[in-house]
């Protein structure tokens, strides 16, 4: 390992000691970036949820849920918020539409595909039961759509919280403050601001993969993925 | 609110340079959302070399990350064991943000394009692998079995039987991870002033909107023009993947 070797080292222990003497003002700002997160999570389930199960639940609109998903994947983030910038200027709101935008088509998609994808003789079933349309939707399609639904949450939340990261560029406050000032905060403070978002991330997964094994009903339970985006792995084109 | 803006920035002086180009003046002092005698007068020296270089920060990426997760992909479907190591180091990977993936390789790499490329390969790795690996799976044992009673040996199962019929799922990878790419080189920019978000980043910093508008609106095309194309040749190189979805 040469001189080379040896700065960066030197670089990442200076990370680690920052960590050590701003925790407080990293926690700060990671409070803001979940508070954002949050909000624009929470604004686009209200949007996408019902959407998708109303779309499942009749089996209609399969073009549109999977073409939403695919142009979604399409937008670049920076680009979104670049273009929020123009309409709405700098701040919060422009950060929070950016965000919903993007957080939308997994949302969707997923939420579309969960009901949908239920057993129709199950579902057959249910009706023969004498079940209504909305107890079929709320009793037997939910459940049985819970997992993929939630895998569609998880990525649009992991998606989120690393996208507020830059949203910071456009005014939105968080951990992006630290990563993109290096002005102020020098290598070490920016290194460790993005050890610090990374490490969030991970959790924010985590703790959603989780979530997402605790409200699958046990049979299901072998078919929960694993990390990384989550859903159905070949895309229909 | 654009106006607003607009009045703001006014009231602060002069912000915005005089970029020329001929009838923009009002448009550009206003700071419109939009001036298209602005793009048209910088489309040469700003916004196609942006353009070029994003295509090659993209194909260096789908290239490598391709070639890399290949090789897993074939490893993990001859041995299985090898699979969830992978899949747990590629997604650790996908999931860190990548504004601070950038940043973490600096100090190892500097503010190099080698370190965008590093951050960007890195995302298409999860992609790639698991797309292959479920292509492979797919292949159904009797169809294998058929190649066996055919002579064919393991190889010529692999080239000639199992590797186009995993073709669609691969390339669905491939369309995913290419536009994944260069969602996120625009934000390699920050390290080096290289592709289309080199004048996201500058304009971001002025408030001139049609300079960032413009990269914004070049890079969600180039997304999709590429979405497209690999669409295209899924349909013309894997025809039999068209019937079996009309069935």
């Amino acid at each position: 390992m040469g001189q080379e070797g040896d700065g960066a080292m030197k670089t990442f222990g200076d990370a680690i000691t920052f960590i050590g003497h701003n925790l407080s003002f990293l926690l700060d700002k990671t409070g803001q970036q979940l508070e954002l997160s949050g909000a624009a999570i929470g604004v686009s389930l209200v949007i996408a949820i019902p959407i998708g199960l109303w779309l499942g639940h009749i089996h209609r609109g399969a073009w549109f849920a999977i073409s939403v998903s695919n142009v979604g994947r399409a937008l670049p983030s920076l680009g979104v918020i670049a273009i929020g910038l123009a309409i709405f200027g700098l701040g919060f709101v422009n950060v929070l539409v950016a965000l919903v935008v993007l957080a939308l088509p997994p949302l969707l998609t997923n939420a579309y595909v969960a009901i949908d994808g239920v057993d129709r003789e199950v579902v057959e079933a249910a009706r023969g039961m004498g079940m209504s349309p909305l107890q079929i939707l709320l009793r037997v399609e939910l459940p049985l759509g819970l997992p993929l639904l939630f895998a569609g949450i998880r990525t649009a939340a992991v998606y989120v919280v690393a996208t507020a990261t830059i949203a910071s560029l456009a005014g939105g406050e968080g951990l992006g403050d630290i990563i993109f000032n290096q002005a102020s905060y020098r290598l070490p403070g920016v290194v460790a601001a993005a050890i610090w978002v990374s490490a969030l991330a991970l959790a924010v997964e985590g703790a959603f993969a989780l979530l997402q094994r605790l409200v699958t009903p046990a049979g299901l339970r072998h078919r929960v993925p694993g990390i990384g985006p989550a859903g159905k792995p070949v895309d229909i084109g | 609110m654009t106006h607003v803006l607009a009045a703001k920035l006014a009231a602060a002086g002069p912000v915005i340079p005089n970029f020329g180009g001929g009838g923009a003046h009002s448009c550009v002092r206003r700071n419109g959302f939009f001036c298209w005698d602005w793009f048209r007068s910088h489309w040469s020296d700003t916004f196609q070399p942006a353009l070029l270089d994003h295509i090659k920060l993209t194909a260096i990426a789908i290239g490598i990350g391709f070639a890399i997760s290949f090789a897993a992909a074939l490893l993990a479907y001859r041995f299985v064991r090898f699979e969830t190591p992978f899949s747990i180091f590629s997604g650790i990977l996908y999931t860190i943000p990548s504004a601070a993936l950038f940043q973490l390789l600096v100090p190892i790499t500097g503010l190099t394009t080698t370190t965008v490329e590093i951050a960007l390969i890195s995302y298409t790795l999860l992609i790639l692998f698991r797309n292959t690996v479920v292509g492979l799976r797919g292949v159904s044992d009797e169809v294998r079995e058929a190649a066996r009673g055919m002579g064919f040996t393991r190889a010529q199962t692999l080239l000639r039987v199992e590797l186009p019929l995993a073709a669609p799922a691969i390339l669905a990878g491939v369309q995913i991870a290419a536009v994944t790419v260069i969602s996120l080189a625009t934000i390699g920019a920050f390290i080096v002033d290289e592709g289309l978000g080199g004048p996201i980043f500058r304009a971001i910093t002025t408030d001139f909107n049609t300079e960032f508008v413009a990269a914004a609106v070049l890079t969600t095309l180039l997304a999709v023009v590429v979405y497209a194309l690999i669409a295209g040749a899924q349909r013309v190189l894997t025809p039999w993947a068209r019937r079996e979805m009309a069935r």
